[in-house]
């Protein structure tokens, strides 16, 4: 299998009333092309810390990100530009991940107009992107305040679905939704990744969730990857006492 | 239950036509003020420049509706002209100061670091001074003359705009869609056109619509100190100076100009009041 993502000794510290803390504490794993990678853990452990680092939204004390093998975390302007054409991030808090001021429509095809798209030609692949995460065309127009938590998020995978990226990570993209929205993002999640052969990193604190959806998962204790493996077998014979808890408060 | 529910709902919508028919009100006579300045030449019935001193000190009533000043000078037509000179510096002042102080506030606000710890120690020390004493030596340093009043008082007002756009900024840096913007590839500066600029502008412009009546009086205050407009230019500050002599003999040379200032200082604030309600209803009452 071919490698998309290969994250090497990644690590982040934090200062806490001069204190330091490592959020991120030497984290290496690979991803694959494809690939439906989960990052469990309970929070504050430094997922989002991590997630944060690929995406160039966090700077990272050491360690490398390379997206097919190419080093990716010193790039600057037009490189960048490129690197967020391949990777794209849900949040979790769906209102909040758009502009007030500005529409959904908008909000999608900003990254198109970046990259300099003519209007007319944006606006129908924006409807395109819509219909893609069943949205009617109508909410092209709404503002975040005015759609449910589970359309926004529907709309904040449109965006991110909107330069044809490799990978999306998701930060917890269905924490802030109740049951049976979470469920249907999920089933959204999983029908695009098996459309597009979408590489996917799913951070959750929900190992149910991960078990439905990833091929491998990753568990993160106190900044660093305690174990990993195919969810099913992490959750049946778990080997860290860590993850024993998180299973055993789980199922 | 369900009726207590519309009630309250009703009532917020009266509260808000309520807010409504009060800033068309307001909007009406600020914009009439703003429209007897630019108009001023064409409303006069007298030349306000032209001395008749036959006619001088004549009290109100008659040809002359607001009496003459000493030198014979209709006051209606100086109060009307002078509005040109005070509301236009007041604004030219306001909108000098909101756009250098809030753009220096965006960029410390965004970009942090040495740059923004300089500039706000600068305009701490701004903020530090008195500020019409400020404005008095940097005017007397410069001269008389009404642009050099304006300049000496957009320098110590703009840290205001400067902290407010700061700390705005700051309150919305870490959003989540800023970093969906730095995500579909936004540039620097487009980041701050399309979602800084747009979040934040609310609270600056009520800042600045409140800040117009202020504006107004320092203005003023810098002419009557006879800082801002030299004579003969019509203007209600200095006007009110070269009254201040004849207070007991002829009121009405003081009264007139005093009357606009505080009419139109009053109009502007119940405009800044009415918007603040307007762009957030939660702050109001406070
Ligand atoms: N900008 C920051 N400054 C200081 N501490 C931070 C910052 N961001 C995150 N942290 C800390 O780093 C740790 C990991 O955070 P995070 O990656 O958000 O955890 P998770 O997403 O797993 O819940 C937490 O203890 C958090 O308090
Ligand atoms: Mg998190």
């Amino acid at each position: 299998m071919e490698k998309l993502l290969e994250v090497k000794g990644l690590k982040k510290t934090f200062y806490k009333k001069k204190i330091p803390f490592a959020a991120v504490d030497n984290v290496s794993f690979d991803l694959n092309k494809g690939e439906c990678l989960g990052l469990v853990g309970e929070s504050g452990c430094g997922k989002s810390t991590t997630a944060k680092i690929i995406t160039h939204l966090t700077v990272p004390d050491s360690g490398s990100v390379l997206l097919e093998g190419a080093e990716t975390l010193h790039v600057k302007g037009r490189q960048e530009r490129e690197l967020y054409r391949k990777v794209q991030m849900v949040f979790q808090t769906p209102q909040d991940s758009f502009d007030p001021r500005c529409s959904l429509g908008d909000g999608i095809m900003e990254s198109m107009r970046n990259q300099g798209m003519q209007k007319r030609r944006a606006e129908e692949r924006m409807y395109e992107l819509l219909c893609m995460v069943e949205l009617q065309r109508e909410f092209a127009s709404r503002y975040p305040h005015e759609v449910s938590g589970g359309q926004c998020q529907r709309a904040a995978i449109a965006r991110a679905l909107a330069p044809d990226p490799q990978l999306i990570i998701c930060d917890e993209a269905t924490s802030a939704l109740d049951v049976t929205v979470q469920a249907q993002i999920v089933e959204l999640l999983r029908k695009l990744q098996k459309e597009r052969e979408l590489s996917l990193l799913l951070i959750s604190h929900d190992l149910a969730l991960v078990q439905k959806l990833c091929d491998r998962v990753l568990v993160m204790y106190q900044g660093k990857i305690v174990e990993q493996g195919i969810p099913d077998e992490v959750i049946r014979h778990p080997k860290e006492e860590y993850t024993k808890m998180l299973v055993d408060s789980v199922f | 239950m369900r009726e207590k529910q519309k009630m309250t709902v009703g009532k917020q919508r009266a509260a808000g036509d309520y807010i409504k028919i009060k800033m068309i009100l307001f909007g009406t006579l600020a914009a009439g003020v703003i429209l007897t300045a630019v108009f001023a030449p064409y409303l006069v019935p007298y030349d306000p420049y032209e001395q008749d001193l036959g006619n001088a000190l004549l009290p109100p009533g008659g040809a002359h509706l607001l009496g003459t000043d000493r030198y014979g000078r209709d006051m209606l037509s100086r109060v009307i002209m002078g509005s040109r000179t005070t509301v236009f510096a007041a604004l030219l002042l306001v909108a000098v100061i909101t756009v250098i102080g809030s753009a220096a506030g965006i960029l410390c606000g965004y970009h942090g670091g040495k740059l923004d710890a300089f500039l706000m120690r600068v305009s701490d020390i701004f903020l530090a001074f008195p500020g019409m004493v400020f404005a008095i030596a940097v005017a007397s340093v410069m001269s008389g003359g009404i642009l050099n009043a304006v300049i000496a008082l957009a320098c110590i007002s703009w840290p205001k705009y400067a902290r407010i756009a700061r700390s705005q900024v700051l309150s919305i840096r870490n959003m989540p869609y800023m970093a969906a913007a730095k995500l579909s590839g936004s540039g620097t500066f487009k980041m701050i056109c399309r979602h800084v600029v747009p979040n934040i502008a609310g609270p600056v412009i009520v800042t600045a619509v409140l800040d117009i009546g202020t504006m107004m009086m320092e203005i003023a205050g810098l002419s009557f100190l006879g800082l801002g407009a030299a004579p003969p230019t019509a203007e209600w500050g200095s006007m009110m100076s070269n009254g201040r002599s004849m207070l007991q003999t002829s009121p009405w040379v003081i009264l007139a100009p005093g009357t606009a200032i505080f009419l139109t200082v009053v109009i502007f604030n119940l405009v800044g009041d009415t918007v603040r309600d307007l762009l957030d209803p939660r702050q109001k009452g406070r």
